[in-house]
């Protein structure tokens, strides 16, 4: 069958990918560079019978997606850093009451207003612990559109299958480049459907009792059973209490649903990594860049190889250490001033061959700036 | 059915303090929910963060404790993404008019089908008695310690103002008339909001010496009138109570649809050109 082929931004791509995985609900405030999803969105909902709300500000729109995942919606928002940073709240209550959702932040320059027109990495450390209190949470990124596409199903996945939001986190480059997108047939990807409960009406149902595999399956309002959401500790009916027994098994469960599946949860991309001297790590659009480097050095008879991230949070540590084992140096190479730098040097065994490549003043990284980076750790000078 | 068969028998004694006006709120919902004889399955009820807030733990509906003003954005989500349930806000007044005020005004721009409760007892109950949106000037509260400089908002006017189609104040004092209010806002199709006068002696009472919860239900009494009635003309400064705004206009759902009709018929269009 011929395959859909388009030429599309990486906004639109996340809109697609939605779609594909099945979501019916947007809701959503225009903010640079991530806008484009909300407009597209609007269109393409409605025609296939979704919804698609532009509420009054950010936090109304992260809270609208909970409400709306609680009627059996798959849902999602999408946002840039002030509006990031606005939507933490809500996430939190996502956290807490184990509410499939997605949160799309298309990262810009910042703190505050920063440069909204301009790309960055500098959310990387917000995603993961932007809301209060104890938590895990899944942070994904891509580097192209057609990787956009892909992880935005993935994401959607992850969601249904451990009943949690999950963060995408691309970058305004990402979101703004135009690339091919081939969608696939209806089928192609695999699509993780909502667990519902099979308790029947009339029996007790807890939808706070996790199987022994971790899932929670849910029911949906409206449907038979009713019982209660809360932001507080709860019970397994969902009501809230403060003993100290149960806030500790709820947290831990919260935290443990996220970090014991991590292998199942963490995907990465290996480029040469087999005999690289030099490794780079990186992500979202850093790693185009990065990228270029290897196809460069490769060329010129070099060892250089590449770790994309695609999942950021939780991190992919025992990949990370694996791939650091042997090459001389690694360099990790973002935008921000040295936020992924530091997990990497978390989780190896030698942190003193890592390096930081990155830049933070609204441009792209470019492919300069990781060639002299590579000669200084060389010592050939720029 | 008796408006018993309504609650969440396990959770009483509920946690409101002795003379709370809240209670009485829950019992006049209740009772027009029941009088109306709606389903429980079709119910969900959505509040934020306080003392009004909890009333949605007691109810034997579809129940979501959100957090401080953001009920109404949740409601939002679940009516709009799933129509056919009918949703009931209560709230308190930092939920309706300080925290969650932008969500307020915007749900009634919207019109969507949702029936807001306000339980204005004009001071917040739940972090120990400070001054509220709806406190008014020249009362005392534990951050107003020399007395409140603070204009307070009228709901009413600020509903109506935002286009809510439905618009009604009643206290706690007058319980039947309440329930009749409520069982036309839950019915009215479209935004509806309840400002309802409920009492706080231990806050409000304690700090504006007021003796007891009898004394505060006394003030709304003698303070209210019904809507127009001859002693508001001879009185000026009583507060009026009764449905104000009651407008048939298209709700925000019944809109959306037609949007989805015109998308769908588009693409097929589009379609069909290729």
């Amino acid at each position: 069958m011929k395959k859909r082929i388009r030429f599309v931004q990486g906004n639109e791509a996340v809109v697609e990918g939605s779609l594909y995985a099945g979501a019916s609900f947007f809701a959503g405030y225009p903010i640079t560079p991530s806008t484009e999803i909300a407009e597209h969105f609007s269109v393409r909902l409605p025609q296939v019978g979704g919804k698609f709300v532009q509420m009054e500000d950010e936090l109304s729109a992260m809270c609208a997606i909970v409400g709306a995942s609680l009627t059996g919606n798959k849902s999602i928002t999408a946002t840039s850093g002030p509006g990031f940073s606005l939507k933490q709240e809500a996430l939190g209550f996502a956290v807490m009451a184990e509410i499939p959702s997605i949160i799309v932040n298309i990262q810009r320059g910042g703190p505050s207003t920063g440069n909204p027109t301009h790309g960055a990495q500098g959310d990387v450390m917000q995603a993961r612990w932007g809301t209060h209190g104890d938590h895990s949470m899944v942070v994904m990124t891509a580097s192209s559109i057609q990787d956009v596409f892909r992880v935005t199903i993935d994401a959607f996945n992850i969601a249904e299958t451990f009943r949690t939001p999950v963060i995408l986190l691309l970058d305004e480059v990402v979101g703004h480049m135009r690339e091919k997108l081939v969608i696939p047939e209806p089928g192609e990807i695999p699509i993780i459907e909502r667990l519902r409960t099979s308790v029947r009406t009339g029996v007790d149902y807890h939808p706070y009792q996790p199987r022994e595999d971790g899932r929670l399956p849910m029911s949906d309002f409206g449907g038979k059973h009713r019982y209660n959401v809360t932001g507080l500790f709860h019970d397994m009916w969902g009501f809230p209490t403060t003993k100290p027994h149960m806030v500790r098994k709820l947290l831990r469960h919260m935290v443990d649903k996220i970090e014991c599946y991590s292998n199942r949860i963490c995907q990465y991309k290996k480029y040469y990594i087999e005999d690289a001297e030099t490794l780079l790590i990186s992500y979202g659009s850093s790693a185009r860049t990065a990228m270029e480097m290897v196809s460069y050095s490769r060329k010129r008879g070099r060892k250089v190889g590449l770790l994309e991230l695609q999942t950021l949070w939780p991190f992919p540590a025992e990949v990370v250490r694996h791939s650091c084992i042997n090459p001389a140096s690694v360099v990790v190479v973002e935008m921000n001033m040295g936020q992924m730098v530091q997990q990497v040097k978390a989780a190896v065994d030698d942190p003193g061959k890592i390096y930081l490549c990155n830049r933070y003043d609204g441009e792209m990284i470019n492919f300069e700036n990781v060639k002299d980076t590579l000669r200084i750790i060389q010592g050939k000078g720029i | 059915m008796s408006f018993k068969d309504y609650i969440r028998k396990r959770f009483f004694p509920h946690i409101w303090c002795p003379g709370c006006g809240h209670g009485t709120v829950l019992h006049g919902m209740l009772s027009a929910i029941e009088e109306l004889g709606l389903d429980k399955n079709e119910i969900v009820m959505v509040s934020g963060i306080g003392c009004s807030s909890r009333v949605v733990g007691y109810v034997d509906t579809h129940t979501l404790h959100t957090l401080h003003g953001r009920a109404l954005a949740f409601a939002t989500g679940v009516k709009f993404s799933r129509p056919a349930l009918r949703c009931i806000v209560p709230m308190g007044d930092g939920d309706a008019t300080a925290i969650g005020g932008n969500h307020f005004i915007h749900a009634c721009r919207r019109n969507i089908d949702i029936t807001a409760i306000v339980m204005n007892n004009r001071i917040y109950g739940m972090t120990g008695g400070q001054y509220s949106p709806l406190t008014g000037t020249g009362a005392y509260a534990t951050t107003a310690p020399y007395s409140n400089i603070d204009y307070d908002f009228d709901i009413v006017e600020l509903a109506r103002g935002a286009g809510a189609s439905f618009v009604a104040r009643g206290t706690t004092y007058h319980t039947r008339e309440m329930i009749n209010i409520l069982k036309k806002a839950v019915m009215h199709k479209g935004f509806s909001v309840v400002e309802i006068f409920s009492q706080c002696p231990t806050y409000f009472g304690r700090k504006n010496n007021i003796k007891s919860p009898i004394e505060m239900l006394e003030w709304m009494k003698d303070k209210t009138t019904p809507i127009g009635s001859k002693a508001k003309q001879e009185n000026p400064d009583l507060i009026e109570r009764g449905v104000f705004v009651q407008n048939e206009k298209e709700e925000y759902c019944d809109r959306y649809d037609k949007v989805i009709e015109l998308a769908m018929n588009r693409a097929l269009k589009e379609k069909g050109e290729k």
